[in-house]
């Protein structure tokens, strides 16, 4: 049915839609990942949810509502672990519960609205895509790679060591809200190739798939696009030999699958290396010091 | 650059209530070598991180060049060297980008690496003896290779005032001695330093000025204090500070020999 679906323009323009996702969500997850955020994403994608069905209730796009919703969630996230220490995860749980059930909620009141709509954007449809959506992901799209352009140096150290970042002296508040803002416009472009439900794994899973093979950040950032290309491509591609196939979770298995074999190759590379390098020192336990 | 690198006036921190710092008043003035001493909890990190703004002051006030730290800008004149390498969330970062990170003070965005930059980073590592390593993730270094990492970052961005928090703790006697021969050259360059030590090791020569935090106050600033008897063994656990000994003596075991 889908191999009919596609005609030759909207399988191009899923192409497309897999092609941008797999190369920018996993370059904002390198980041994401380096600051330990991982669920990052996952948070974004529930909340986006809200999103989503405000726009079916209000009659407008809900890419439009979902990026206005994802980024407002992200923020509020981003305050809340720059505010609170322990209670911050719980904080994110109930975000995560809010904006799933919003989401049910506005879309039972919404007119006509049936919560069957939403599994197109909680499973991803990407055979549905449309012309607009694919103007919007683009644009989405080119504002994640600026931003990873622009401001990937400031970024780094920020992931790496906020300390470190606020003695040189960068503004850490800012570049925080930058790169939760970021996810969640990689959220939304996500939404509809793997859905809401699935778009961490694609932030997530290439950047720990790259790092078992690579030695540097711009390294790992630049194979993790790599990987995250191959897959929502290999994913889209196998899902057109058969219908039984779902595009998004296609897309994420065999993200897994590569995640699988990197660790093994990851394992087998490092252990010559250490062999080779017999100089090299054991770490040594440091005794912490709380002064 | 005759101005005051640190002017903290009756400093104090409290966390959850609990007065960690009570009333500092320290300056520190360029030239100097001011090592920060005492036990584990005095307050002696603590008191670092206040000076550059890490940790807000919960009473008096704090200059960093004449500024308050929220409001300063030229931050490259500082070079923080933390405690430990934060390693992040697992992704590898080489030893040469940790390194070259030092720079960010001085780099402007859309700027693309300079040479300049580059060439800074490679006398910082080498400086370290670590040119060696630079494409190395820095996980797969030890811990006094890893405090080298961030000593490197901190010369790359060539700062007039270095700031460490106990760059000799856990780190082996080479390293340590690396630390003591960097530190000395930049003296001779006319940086300021202000370092937290547990104990000064080979940093003792170039010292200027000892200052004893106990109990988040200052119990002695002036020369700094002498190790002796017991405290001098090396590998001592100090469970005191050496608020009292000022007798200069005899260094007897205080370089590592066994006694």
């Amino acid at each position: 049915m889908i191999m009919e679906l596609l005609h030759e323009q909207l399988f191009q323009l899923a192409l497309i839609a897999a092609l941008l996702v797999g190369l920018c969500a996993p370059a904002v997850g390198t980041f994401i990942v380096q600051r330990r955020l991982a669920l990052l994403g996952d948070g974004v994608g529930h909340v986006a949810l809200t999103g989503v069905a405000l726009g079916f209730l209000t009659g407008s796009a809900p890419v439009l509502t979902a990026v206005i919703v994802a980024v407002a969630g992200a923020v509020a996230i981003e305050l809340v672990r720059a505010r609170g220490r322990t209670s911050g995860d719980v904080a994110l749980a109930l975000l995560f519960y809010g904006g799933i059930a919003g989401g049910v909620m506005l879309m039972g009141i919404a007119p006509g609205g049936s919560t069957a709509k939403l599994n197109s954007y909680l499973f991803g449809a990407i055979a549905s895509v449309t012309t607009q959506d694919i103007w919007i992901i683009a644009a989405l799209a080119a504002a994640v790679i600026a931003v990873v352009a622009i401001f990937g140096r400031e970024l780094f150290v920020l992931c790496q060591d906020e300390e470190m970042a606020r003695a040189s002296g960068l503004p850490v508040r800012f570049l925080s809200l930058l790169i939760a803002v970021t996810a969640a416009l990689t959220v939304v472009i996500a939404m509809r190739v793997v859905g809401l439900l699935l778009v961490s794994a694609l932030m997530v899973i290439p950047v720990a798939t790259s790092q078992q093979l690579t030695r540097g950040f711009r390294t790992t950032m630049l194979l993790a696009m790599l990987f995250g290309v191959i897959a929502s491509v290999g994913g889209l591609v196998a899902s057109t030999y058969s219908t039984k196939v779902p595009p998004g979770a296609a897309i994420v298995l065999l993200a897994l699958a590569g995640f699988v074999l990197a660790l093994a190759v990851g394992r087998f590379v490092r252990r010559a290396r250490t062999q080779e390098s017999t100089v090299s020192e054991r770490p040594k336990l440091r005794v912490e010091e709380v002064a | 650059m005759s101005e005051t690198a640190f002017a903290m006036t009756d400093g104090r921190v409290s966390f959850d209530g609990k007065a960690v710092l009570r009333g500092i008043d320290l300056t520190v003035s360029p030239g100097e070598v001011v090592a920060l001493l005492g036990a584990n909890g005095s307050g002696k990190s603590t008191l670092v991180r206040a000076l550059l703004g890490l940790t807000a002051l919960t009473g008096g006030r704090t200059l960093v060049y004449g500024t308050p730290p929220g409001r300063f800008r030229d931050w490259w004149r500082i070079g923080y060297v933390p405690q430990r390498l934060q390693v992040g969330g697992g992704v590898p970062a080489t030893v040469r980008e940790v390194v070259a990170s030092g720079r960010i003070a001085r780099q402007r965005r859309l700027r693309r690496t300079s040479p300049a930059d580059r060439a800074a980073v490679s006398d910082a590592l080498e400086a370290v003896r670590l040119a060696d390593r630079a494409n190395d993730p820095v996980q797969s270094l030890s811990g006094g290779q890893q405090q080298r990492v961030l000593i490197a970052r901190a010369l790359a961005g060539a700062p007039d005032t270095y700031v460490m928090d106990e760059p000799t703790a856990g780190v082996d006697a080479e390293t340590q001695q690396l630390l003591a021969d960097t530190l000395a050259g930049l003296v001779l360059d006319g940086k300021t330093v202000v370092l937290v030590a547990h104990e000064l090791g080979p940093l003792e020569p170039i010292i200027t000025r000892g200052v004893v935090i106990r109990e988040g106050r200052i119990a002695h600033d002036g020369r700094p204090p002498r190790p002796e008897g017991d405290c001098a063994r090396p590998g001592h656990e100090h469970q005191h500070p050496h608020a009292t000994e000022t007798i200069p003596g005899p260094l007897t075991g205080w370089q590592g020999e066994p006694q």
